[in-house]
Formats: C-alpha cells, structure tokens, sequence
C-alpha cells in the first residue's frame, strides 16, 4: 500500500488500472474512452497506461465509448468508461444496453449539470436519469471511497449472481478535481480481491444470438430475472465488503451511511458530498442538545428500503435533500424516500446547491431551523445558495 | 477442406448443408438480396471462425425470436449505429488474446449511411480489425420502407410518396476517403467476382468495406425471383459500379459495363417503387455519365 495525492479522477482511474491489470491472465481489459469536463483526466490516465493485456480505444462518442466497452466484455475482457451530463445523455440507448444484456462493467460518472445553458458543476440529475436503466448505483463522499467503490464494484458486478454494471458516482469537481490522501493498494491484493473476469454468456464460437427478438413472455422472464438479481445485491454486496476488509484493511460504509442517528428525531437525507456538510451542522445542533442525525444515501440502485426504514424508524422530522431535480415533481429521490418513512413524520423535500452552488454550513443551518418550526410539509423547495 | 463452390458459388456445398450460416427458420421475405448476400459469404467463409454484429435491421430480425437463432455464427445485436464500435470490442478483445476470430458487421444502409456513419467512419479512421458489410437495399426495411441516404432519385417509399428529390451518397467514395486497406462493391449478380472480394476481405486485417446492393423485393415492389436480374441490369447500365479500392487510392474496374439504356429501363420499369412521373432517364443517364467520368479518372 502506498499513500499518494489523488484526485477523485485519478482514484477511479488508479483503481481501474488496477483492476484492468488483475485480468492480465485472462482475457485482459479493454475499453472506450470519449472526454467530457470534469472526468476527462480519468480518461487521460488511463491513455497514459500501457496495459500488460489491455487496449484503451480513443472513440468519436459517448454512445460509441458504450458500444465498444460491451464488445470487449462479451469477448470476456474487463471494462470501464467515465462521462458526466451531456455525455451520459448522449450515451444512454447503450446504457440500457449493456445493462439488459447482463455485462458487468464499471462506469465513473462525476455528476453534472445537464445542459443548456452549459454549466460544469455538480448536480446528480445527470446519474439520476440512468435511473431504471438497470445499473447498480452508488454516490462517493471522498476520493478513497471513489477508488475502494471501484474496486468493489468489479467484484459485485461480475459474480455470477449478480452479472450487472455499476456506475460509481462522485461530485463534480468537489472531488473529481480536489486531490485527497489516499491509500492505493498494490497490485498482489488487487489481484487477491478480483478474481478473474468469467462471463457465462461470453462470446465464443457457439452460433447463439445476443440481443435478438424477444417476445412479451421471454421478456417478462428476463426482466424478472434483471430484477431478481437486483434484490440479491444488498446480501451479495455485504459479502464484498468483508472480503474487501479482510485483503485491504479497512472497510467500506454499506448502503446507507447513518451518523449519530441512535436517538434522532430529526433526519436530514442526502447524496454525495452534501452529507459532509450535513454533519457538521448535525455537531452543531448535538451541542445546543437537539437530536439530529443524517443519513447519506450511498447505494442509490437497488434502493435500500429496508434499511432505510429501519434507520428512520423514530425520526419525526426528516428533511429530504436533492441535489437534482425532476421537473413537475421535485427531488428525484424524494418520493423514492417517501416510501420509506414512518407513516407520521413529517418530510419536507428541499432541492439544495442546483447547478452546482456551493453548499454551505448556513445553508444546511437555514434548512434545519425551517424543520424545526413546521407544523407540516409543502410542496417541494428549492432552496437557492447562489 | 477445400471447398470449391459450386455453380461460381450459387449452388449448395456439402458444407452449406450441414452448418450454413443463413440457417432455415430465418425470417427474411423470399427474394431478398440480403439473403442471397449471407449465402454468398457462407461459402467464402469455409472454415474461418468468426463473430458478427448486427445492428437494427432486417438482418438482425433474420435470427427469429430467443432462444433460437437463424445465424450459423455467434451474433451480437448492437443498437441501431453502433455496429461498428461493438466489434471494435470483439475485435481488439480478440487481438489481445490472439484469437484467430474475424469479427463481421452485417449492416443495413440505414445503420451504415445514416445513424451509424460516425461510429463507422471513426472505427474506419482508427483501422480497426473489422470487416464491415452493407447489404444496401435503399430503403428502411424493417421499419416498413422509409427512405434512407442511400434511396435513389426518384424512388418511392413511404416518407417520399413523390419519389426522392436527391441522389444517393455514393459511400465507397466515402469509405475510400478513410484511406483504409480495401473497399470494394460487389455484385450478387456476379458470384465468382463477389466470393473472391469476400475471400480477400476475409484475409486481409484493418478496416475493411463491402458494398453490396441487395435487391428487396418488398421494399422494391419488384418480383421476388427478378432480384439478380435486377442488379444486373444495374451493373451493366452503370447504375451501380462494380469497383474494388485500396488504401482509398488504387482503383481497379472489375466489371466493365455496357452502359446499355436497355438496361437502365428496365431497372426502373421491373420496381414498383419506381414511377414514370418521377423519374427521368435522361437525368439518371447523366448522373451515371457523371460518377463513371470520376471512377475512370481515379483509376488513371
Ligand atoms: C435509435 C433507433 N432509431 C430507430 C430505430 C428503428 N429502426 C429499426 S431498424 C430501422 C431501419 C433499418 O434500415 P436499414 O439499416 O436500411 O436496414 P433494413 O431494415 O433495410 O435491412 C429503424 C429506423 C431503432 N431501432 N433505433
Ligand atoms: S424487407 Fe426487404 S431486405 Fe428486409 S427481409 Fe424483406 S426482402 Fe429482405
């Protein structure tokens, strides 16, 4: 292990690198690669490496970056792209793809703003559109959980009861271009942690057919079938996690990461890097006595219900914070949320930092004093920290 | 095994009979050029492992519903324009491995001229390990014959009730523009010169192009057993050159054509699609008089 200065952009590519190299003595890794701001260093890293087995294909589109991602994994090579908002959008008819012919590979998105008008900064609304596309989903807070989610992901997504890709979100800029201590693994327990890569339905001589006709009963089988393997995740994950903690030492938050919320009455839910910022007002309201806690949605697909509902069991005021929004509705993730809660409490969904506004202590303040004073909810707000 | 296709290739093998590629159970209509153009490649291939990908299009509704499978070859459907990058995938997974695979697109016009030309243009630019096959039958099959940049002038589809205004792109010109290894036409009315360029395709590494001009007779509206005829007709009236291009610089004429006007009227009088009061073969003359004068002067 060594402790280098990384952005979230060289994490995800440091920990790809790693995990294209475990499969050297299979079939290799092999990706496609288009830039977009902010993940484009990610990309330029991994056009730096000379894979011992491995190509890394410069291509003229997100769409195509797919494209050539699912060819090497159906030839049973590792795979990864990286984009973010106008790319992933361009990108999605080969999303679905890749998710519903069952390829598990890995994408980095560092969530921004959709466009027009252009803006490169943070807002999950550009991940949150991959919603039901199939893919299993986390949100980073820090640049070591973006390279240990990376890792992690590999092994969840390519077991055999699970065969489904993963996007590994982090915060434009706040991390994708902010450089943290972070501890790289070496490659011996990379290669310790990641089996190598072992398709069942590789592409190989046999005359079958990926992605033909399916009618209404096979289809209804299949997505049965996608979805059953999305229910699996929570108990194959938890398995993950110990093997990850018993090769490298430390061990990764689950599906939900809940702080001081044993006793909280209030709960203010977020996503991504909001959630640091979400604590430190969490140590202020302890210290005047008022029982706050927060809870930060890592694993947004599958979304974890039950676990949520158990945490939230005796929160009476819970504030739902998004970072995105749906036009028409509010929050994405909020109605989402809304089935988990106890049926009395009081939610008030606040769509915060849109657009990528800096959010501050005051702001999380701003919305903790609002909760504290409403006798019921409205409609969602958007909640403007300029 | 050798196998010497009999009848210049349009008769079954041994070999066609036991594994073809175009298996029976495939859902083409009957007459289609497409099918004519798999049972073709199907001899060339002989023993040569490959992959395919196909993109949306009759081609892919070819293999019938899951589970089953109307393909002799593994197949991987890839979305309406991405084609090319999927094999991209296949073919430089297979390089890595040393895999003696040949990784085959099999495309439409529509995902070749249309939605597919960026990621085909870009996997031609990067030289990838490809060899890319077009059946072009000038019209959107599967969606029921719309029109498509590959529909010529004056055709009827259904989104041009009053024939086509425009010319079709001429995409060998363009292919050859990539200056990759070989591009090349051929004719499913002239097997032997078809099964060689398919067998040179098949050796050869690097980007490769093949344009075949597969008669429809649905879309066509033209008898199903006057497909082959009908691209005779097209060659030998100059309609559709039969040309072979390497390195996008050395072009060499593999079929001389008659330039008949006989020819060239009975072409557009065997198609339905095809109206007096759209057409006029005076323009269309000139038209082919145009493209022959810069063919004859890239061949100098
Ligand atoms: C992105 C996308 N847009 C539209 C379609 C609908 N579609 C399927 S096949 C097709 C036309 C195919 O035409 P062509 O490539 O010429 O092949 P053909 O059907 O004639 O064999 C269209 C428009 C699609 N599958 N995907
Ligand atoms: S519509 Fe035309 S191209 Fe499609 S299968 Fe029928 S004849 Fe062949």
């Amino acid at each position: 292990m060594s402790m280098e200065l990384l952005s979230a952009n060289h994490a995800a590519a440091t920990a790809t690198i790693l995990a294209g190299e475990a499969n050297r003595d299979a079939r290799g890794f092999g990706c496609g690669v288009y830039p977009i701001t902010p993940q484009t260093e990610c990309i330029e890293k991994l056009c730096r490496h000379e894979f011992t087995k491995g190509e890394v294909v410069r291509v003229e589109s997100e769409h195509s970056a797919m494209a050539v991602c699912m060819g090497f994994v159906l030839s049973g090579a590792r795979s990864f792209t990286a984009s973010a908002s106008n790319g992933l959008a361009y990108m999605v008819e080969n999303v679905y793809n890749v998710a519903l012919y069952r390829v598990p590979m890995v994408m980095m998105a560092a969530n921004r703003t959709l466009g027009p008008p252009w803006n490169i900064w943070v807002d999950h609304g550009d991940a949150l559109l991959l919603r039901d596309s199939g893919w299993i989903q986390f949100f980073c807070e820090d640049n070591q959980e973006v390279l240990d989610t990376t890792l992690l992901a590999y092994r969840l997504a390519e077991d055999h009861r699970i065969l489904l890709p993963v996007l590994v979100n982090q915060d434009a800029f706040v991390l994708s271009h902010t450089m943290m201590q972070t501890d790289v693994p070496d490659q011996a327990l990379v290669d310790a942690f990641l089996p190598d890569l072992d398709l069942p339905h590789r592409i190989t001589d046999v005359p079958v057919t990926i992605g033909g006709l399916d009618f209404p009963h096979e289809t209804e089988v299949h997505r049965r079938q996608h979805a059953e393997a999305m229910d699996r995740v929570p108990d194959v994950l938890a398995e993950c996690e110990d093997a990850f903690e018993d090769i490298f030492g430390r061990r990764l938050p689950g599906p939900i990461v809940p702080y001081r919320m044993e006793d909280a009455e209030m709960c203010l839910i977020s996503m991504g890097t909001t959630a640091s910022t979400v604590r430190e007002v969490v140590d202020r309201e302890r210290e005047k006595g008022r029982r706050v806690g927060s809870l930060r949605l890592r694993m947004f697909r599958p979304f974890p219900i039950a676990p949520m509902q158990q945490a939230l069991a005796q929160c009476t005021r819970i504030g739902v914070l998004d970072r995105n929004i749906s036009l028409g509705l509010g929050g994405i993730t909020w109605p989402e949320i809304m089935a988990t809660v106890p049926r009395d409490a009081l939610v008030q969904n606040y769509m915060i930092g849109l657009g990528g506004g800096d959010i501050r202590p005051q702001d999380i303040q701003g919305i903790v004093d609002d909760l504290w004073k409403r006798e019921q909810s409205e409609s969602p707000k958007i909640v403007e920290v300029g | 095994m050798t196998l010497e296709p009999a009848l210049g290739g349009m008769a079954q093998t041994d070999q066609d009979r036991c594994d073809p590629l175009l298996r029976a159970g495939n859902t083409n209509c009957g007459g289609c050029g497409m099918s004519v153009g798999l049972n073709l490649l199907s001899h060339a291939l002989e023993t040569r492992k490959i992959q395919m990908v196909i993109p949306a299009c009759c081609g892919i509704v070819t293999a019938g519903p899951y589970p089953w499978s109307a393909y002799g070859a593994p197949v991987v459907a890839s979305t309406f324009a991405s084609a090319a990058a999927v094999a991209t995938g296949l073919a430089c997974a297979a390089r890595i491995n040393g895999d003696p695979t040949r990784v085959i697109c099999w495309a439409g016009d529509g995902g070749t001229y249309d939605i597919g030309m960026a990621t085909l243009s870009a996997a031609a630019e990067r030289n990838e390990d490809i060899l890319y096959i077009c059946y072009d039958n000038e019209i959107y099959g599967n969606t029921g014959g719309q029109r498509s940049s590959a529909t010529p002038l004056g055709a009827r589809t259904s989104t041009t009730p009053r024939g086509k205004t425009q010319q079709k792109k001429d995409i060998l010109a363009i292919m050859a523009a990539h200056r990759i290894p070989y591009a090349a036409s051929l004719s499913l009315g002239h097997p032997e010169d078809a099964m060689r360029k398919m067998n040179k395709a098949l050796d050869m590494t690097g980007f490769r192009f093949l344009h075949i001009l597969a008669p429809c007779p649905t879309g066509w509206k033209s008898e199903p057993a006057e497909g082959i005829e009908l691209v005779r007709n097209a060659v030998q009236s100059g309609l559709y050159p039969i040309l072979e291009i390497e390195d996008g610089i050395r072009y060499t004429l593999n079929i001389e054509p008659s330039m008949s006007d006989e020819d060239l009227q009975n072409y557009f009088e065997k198609q339905g699609r095809f109206r007096k009061e759209n057409y006029d073969l005076a323009v269309i003359r000139k038209h082919i008089d145009e493209h022959w004068q810069l063919i004859r002067s890239r061949i100098r």
